[in-house]
């Protein structure tokens, strides 16, 4: 703006550009040219500084014997991979990652997707329910796997209180594998359901009425309309929350952490590392006994692979949806 | 003229910036007060110490960082290994001290700093314990050690039929863990199948403390598999689960602290420090505990040392202040307070030390006990993992609580992780 300003005040007085008012032009192209890409040049050099440097970073350590304890760091090549690989506790740690993921995320999915639906109908206090979904959202993750492993404890839990009440016997929810996969699950699906219904909110508001009226005038109920128009109608918008869920999902660290509580059992997902995640398993080898930070690396690497994997594999089958319609 | 207003507010506003950040960093020692930050796991009682510290050293202030016990050990390694973050004084855990004395470069050592005639001051095998292998460096001065005791609840006991007075109680496992076992069967059967202790981790390694040798002999070579104290102790151990005796709880987690008031279990190993954390997290329940002595003779279990990290910028400040804080005057204050139990023999003769009792555990006399105890300590060397060792058995019984695992299949697997050590 002040560049424009001064453009227009000052080819005034002079006809024939003398050395400063060259100077000037070549100033002035120089400014409408690099400009732009100054602008978002920040962007550009904070992720590098923060996001591509320390990824290269981490592939370079991941090649080294690298411990945090000691200054040598001896090249291996892939051997640290090789060993990740022939660690059952990493294909333990997968497997649960995967299953608190499933059990996560397909509910909580659903659940958004008829909460978004709900919310489209005429309700009173229609701000408050929309704003009441972001709440838990809002809440830090310590707090919630704070509270909702002392909801699931064996012998004070709220949850078990209730299934006692109930008539229904207690359960020690951390021992078991599926009954710690369903606790941490549940944390995690508290926590972003409210978040992927408005999202689907936003999405299903820009769905035309017409539509909708063609359906109604068709005969189709309220359900088949959610999942016969407006799910096709909002493919993208369920794309993107599948693999956003899908990548925090694969990275669940302060759940599974806490919910171990503050000993070793924290770290290796309980005593037979039952809800150990993945991160879990890179945090007992990088910040635990020894520091192996060449280890834990690879299991970085590991794991954004998995992740591109996954997600890549969840975009193939969303896909699908539109030509089922 | 729209941009020069624009324009001078920025340049104001840059200005306030800079002046700003400037009174910040000016705020620190400019004005010849000094700040020693305190990084510690848990209350160590030390807050009306500090107080008095700076009413005797007005340029001294204080600023303590508490986090939790593996978090603590866990940050203190990044920090001296990345060089930056740690406090001016850390403490260190006796599971831990070893880890710190491989590696004495990255602290200051005490004995340049005036340690060196205080020798005699400490347990002998506390002094040992932070000194460097080569014994040229000393890294930390020890605040409290650990003399076991069992804690029990009266009530229960009472209710169980089994003797209430702790000399008697005392006296029924008088002879050996075994003992402790069998009243523990008693226990369950007049309670219809109540838990006799909190975790069977624990007794396993009160057991293994008590030991001549742990889980690691001289040279640092782990020794689980072949010695006979870990064995016998595993067992033990074992056979107690079996007999449902273990709460099956984990300590430090929330089920644990509620399980001291609300009476789950009957008993816990008690070194000192634990005594002040039964108070603190069982209120309510004052007069229900009491304090007999520990079945299988004396051992350590726990204690610290303060250390100062060689990133530490005022080590004179420092190290006089740590001086100041674990002499025996000032360890007995935090004895009194807390019950955290001193480290510094000359006042084992002392009354004011031997006579204290608790109105919290019925009375006992903290002070007796604990003395007779921390006498009686015979020195087990610690190895440098010493802490991941134990917590990795404890892991092992862990899964034989939760019917995971057979004895057989866990002591495998123990074996098998502890490899990879």
């Amino acid at each position: 703006m002040t560049i424009a300003a001064k453009r227009t005040a000052d080819p005034t007085g002079r006809s024939s550009p003398t050395a400063p008012r060259r100077f000037q032009l070549l100033r002035y192209r120089l400014d409408l040219k690099a400009s732009p890409y100054l602008y978002i040049a920040p962007f550009f050099v904070l992720f590098a500084v923060f996001g591509l440097f320390p990824l290269a970073y981490t592939a370079w350590v991941s090649t080294h014997e690298w411990s945090l304890l000691s200054d040598a760091h001896v090249f291996v090549g892939l051997g640290n991979y090789q060993t990740l690989l022939g660690d059952r506790y990493f294909w333990n740690a997968l497997g649960n990652t995967l299953s608190i993921l499933l059990l996560a995320t397909v509910p909580q999915l659903l659940a958004a997707l008829l909460l978004a639906h709900l919310l489209t109908l005429r309700l009173r206090g229609q701000t408050f329910w929309r704003m009441g979904m972001l709440l838990p959202n809002v809440a830090s993750v310590v707090a919630v796997a704070v509270i909702f492993s002392q909801l699931f404890g064996r012998d004070f839990g709220l949850v078990n209180w209730v299934l006692e009440s109930l008539g229904a016997g207690r359960v020690d929810w951390q021992s078991g594998s599926a009954t710690s996969h369903i606790a941490i699950a549940v944390m995690v699906a508290w926590k972003w359901t409210g978040y992927n219904a408005l999202i689907y909110l936003a999405a299903m508001q820009s769905v035309p009425r017409e539509v909708y009226e063609a359906a109604h005038l068709d005969g189709a109920s309220r359900m088949q309309q959610l999942f016969h128009v407006t799910v096709p109608m909002i493919r993208p918008t369920i794309v993107f929350t599948v693999i956003v869920s899908t990548i925090y999902g694969l990275q669940i660290f302060a759940e599974p952490q806490l919910f171990g509580g503050g000993g070793p059992n924290g770290v290796t997902g309980g005593a037979s590392r039952q809800f150990q995640t993945l991160t879990l398993y890179l945090y007992e080898h990088g910040f635990n006994r020894g520091f192996e930070f060449g280890y834990a690396s690879a299991v970085a690497w590991t794991m954004f692979l998995v992740i591109v994997l996954v997600a890549l594999l969840n975009y193939l089958f969303i896909r699908r949806i539109r030509s089922d319609s | 003229m729209k941009t020069r207003p624009i324009r001078a507010a920025m340049a104001a506003a840059a200005a306030a910036a800079l002046a700003l950040t400037a009174a910040c960093s000016g705020g620190g020692d400019d004005d010849g007060k000094i700040t020693l930050s305190v990084g510690l796991f848990g209350d160590f009682g030390f807050g009306p110490l500090y107080e008095e510290y700076t009413k005797l050293h007005p340029e001294i202030e204080f600023e303590e960082r508490i986090a939790e016990f593996a978090d603590h050990h866990t940050n203190l390694t990044t920090h001296l290994a990345t060089g930056s973050g740690a406090a001016d004084i850390e403490a260190v855990e006796v599971g831990y001290i070893s880890q710190y004395t491989a590696q004495p470069d990255r602290f200051h050592n005490l004995l340049d700093l005036g340690a060196a005639d205080l020798e005699g001051q400490w347990l002998d095998w506390k002094w040992q314990q932070a000194l460097s292998k080569d014994g040229e460096s000393l890294i930390g001065l020890g605040t409290d050690v650990g003399g076991m005791a069992m804690c029990y609840r009266r009530d229960l006991f009472e209710q169980a039929g089994l003797p209430v007075e702790r000399d008697e109680v005392s006296a029924l496992w008088a002879g050996s863990w075994e003992d402790y076992v069998e009243v523990g069967r008693l226990y369950s059967a007049a309670t219809g199948g109540d838990s006799f202790f909190e975790s069977s981790g624990n007794m396993f390694r009160a057991m293994v403390e008590q030991a001549d040798e742990g889980v690691y002999d001289r040279e640092d070579n782990l020794v689980v598999e072949s010695n006979p104290a870990i064995g016998d102790a595993w067992d033990l151990t074992v056979e107690a689960i079996e007999a449902g005796m273990s709460n099956r709880l984990q300590a430090w987690t929330p089920e644990w602290n509620a399980g001291f008031n609300e009476g789950t279990f009957a008993t816990i190993i008690c070194p000192a420090w634990m005594t002040s954390y039964i108070e603190t997290n069982a209120p309510d329940s004052a007069g229900l505990w009491d304090i007999a002595t520990v079945p299988g003779g004396a051992g350590n279990m726990g204690g610290s040392h303060l250390v100062l990290p060689a990133q530490g910028d005022h080590p004179e400040e420092a190290y006089e202040f740590i001086e100041w804080l674990t002499a025996p005057e000032q360890q007995l204050k935090v004895f009194e307070s807390t019950g955290n139990f001193p480290s510094t023999p000359g006042l084992y003769e002392d009354e004011a030390l031997t006579g204290l009792t608790k109105p919290y555990f019925n009375d006992a006399p903290v002070g007796q006990i604990f003395t007779a105890a921390a006498q009686a300590v015979r020195p087990q060397y610690q190895g440098p993992l010493q802490g991941d060792v134990l917590a990795t058995i404890g892991q092992g019984l862990g899964r034989i609580e939760d019917g995971s695992q057979t004895p057989d299949e866990a002591w495998t697997q123990v074996l098998a992780d502890l490899e990879s050590f």
